[in-house]
């Protein structure tokens, strides 16, 4: 790849001496939708979290849009969208309390009505003023992803993003996902559904011990080859 | 275009923003997150309902323990006044950044492009004013049950400087107790032996105020001088703290 909009090269990481992520070489373009598949304990989080700049790697690099990871981490941060499978929003707030916390948080322009926009796109607009903390699994999981929305992120990084969700919820987020790959966003996202990465994605990656152990288009994917190593991977 | 995926973050091409609108964009984090603790706090009542008992009990408790009289009232007072501050805040410092903690959302405020030291400032301003919102209630109920002047006017800059140093290095400190199992314990172990010359310098302040002494060292300048060193390092250091 030429240009890469996202390179991530030799990345390693470790918690109390145990490695999690052996030396992660990937690239995205934009517009690409990578799913990342593997076990639990595979690496995936780590690796979010390393690119959401939430958690500093040992050793190696990224890059996003030109910026270095541990130089513009800031930077980083304002491209950067993160749904994860515990949603992480103050109960004690409203759903737009909440998107408006964030949205002072990003500097996002008209807030409110950006806000109301969004709880209206995901099916939320009645419950605005409702506390999270009365909300259904679902919809809470649905606010996540209207906040990680809210300043029109370039990466969106989702961490099993359809957890809790219903069969209306998971057709939103199909939505969702085209018209930000659409808007030209990039999108990472990890799952334990092979069927649902290949649904979503357009490229497939596994992970296994830390180590990337199967990566293809689903264009020019074999289904068989891709059970084949989805099983052998979970094994 | 509305909807449209930002091409650049909100800094301008050559990667920098004025300073005013630096300021601005920090100024407004700061408020956004000092909003949402006490918005969220006077919502859940958790830290202020528990941190304002304590400091009545401990009040009432001193009370009886000690045998109260004319001439030693000036140096029993102060003191009760004081330890009831410091246990009182350690409850509610303990509170604010776990809380965070133990539910994830530091880690999503982590995520956003906020300056450390935005979210540094608002928790410490939270802690301030919950300190605050106690005092102000446990000072009228010091002044019956110690049978002492209220002495508004005079206690008012003691009590904040004094405050203001105890919130400071707290809040720091609270962060990195949150990071590990055993905060509760962690946290006045780590912050009773660096606030000891605020309490100190406090005590005898008010201690002054009930009893003037003559030739007494400069309590208030240390207070003063403590609280912009650690308030200076707290500032510096807190994004080593608060990540990972």
């Amino acid at each position: 790849m030429s240009d890469p909009y996202l390179a991530i090269h030799g990345l390693k990481k470790s918690f109390a001496l145990k490695p999690v992520l052996r030396g992660i070489n990937l690239e995205l373009a934009r517009g690409q939708r990578m799913a990342l598949l593997g076990a639990n304990g595979a690496g995936k989080t780590t690796l979010l979290r390393i690119l959401a700049a939430l958690t500093k790697p040992d050793a190696g690099t990224v890059t996003l849009a030109h910026y270095d990871l541990r130089q513009d981490a800031q930077q980083i941060r304002h491209l950067v969208g993160f749904v994860a499978h515990q949603p992480y929003l103050y109960e004690e707030l409203t759903a737009l309390e909440n998107l408006l916390f964030f949205a002072s948080m990003y500097s996002v322009p008209s807030a409110r009505e950006r806000a109301l926009s969004l709880l209206g796109e995901v099916g939320l607009e009645r419950r605005a003023r409702d506390r999270v903390a009365t909300f259904s699994r679902g919809q809470v999981q649905r606010l996540a992803w209207a906040r990680a929305l809210l300043h029109r992120p370039q990466l969106l990084l989702l961490d099993e993003p359809d957890t809790g969700l219903d069969s209306e919820g998971l057709a939103l987020i199909e939505r969702l996902l085209e018209q930000h790959t659409e808007r030209g966003g990039t999108t990472l996202f990890t799952t334990h559904q092979l069927e649902r990465a290949l649904h979503l994605g357009n490229q497939i990656v596994m992970l296994a011990n830390g180590r990337i152990v199967y990566q293809q288009a689903t264009a020019s994917l074999e289904p068989a080859g891709a059970r084949r190593a989805f099983e052998e991977m979970v094994r | 275009m509305p909807g449209e995926v930002h091409d650049v973050n909100p800094m301008d091409e050559t990667g920098t923003t004025s300073i005013i609108g630096n300021a601005h964009i920090f100024l407004t984090q700061v408020w956004a997150i000092l909003w949402k603790d006490i918005r969220y706090e006077l919502r859940s009542k958790q830290t202020w309902t528990g941190m304002a008992l304590f400091a009545l009990l401990v009040l009432v408790i001193f009370n009886f323990a000690f045998d109260l009289r004319v001439d030693n009232k000036a140096a029993v007072a102060p003191g009760a006044l004081w330890i009831a501050f410091v246990f009182a805040s350690l409850l509610g410092l303990g509170r604010t950044i776990t809380a965070e903690r133990e539910k994830g959302s530091m880690d999503r405020l982590l995520l956003c492009p906020v300056d450390r030291k935005a979210i540094y400032l608002a928790k410490l301003l939270g802690n301030l004013l919950f300190i605050g919102v106690v005092e102000i209630v446990a000072l009228p109920v010091f002044a019956v049950l110690f049978d002492v002047p209220l002495l508004v006017g005079a206690l008012v800059p003691v009590v904040l400087l004094g405050s203001l140093g105890i919130a400071t290095v707290g809040t720091l400190f609270s962060a990195m107790a949150a990071a590990t199992r055993a905060r509760e314990l962690l946290l006045p172990i780590l912050v009773f032996p660096l606030i000891v010359p605020v309490v100190i310098g406090a005590v005898r302040l008010t201690e002054d105020l009930l009893a003037p002494v003559a030739n007494e060292p400069p309590w208030l300048g240390l207070i003063i001088a403590f609280d912009v060193i650690f308030l200076s390092i707290s500032m510096l250091v807190f994004e080593y703290v608060i990540e990972e």
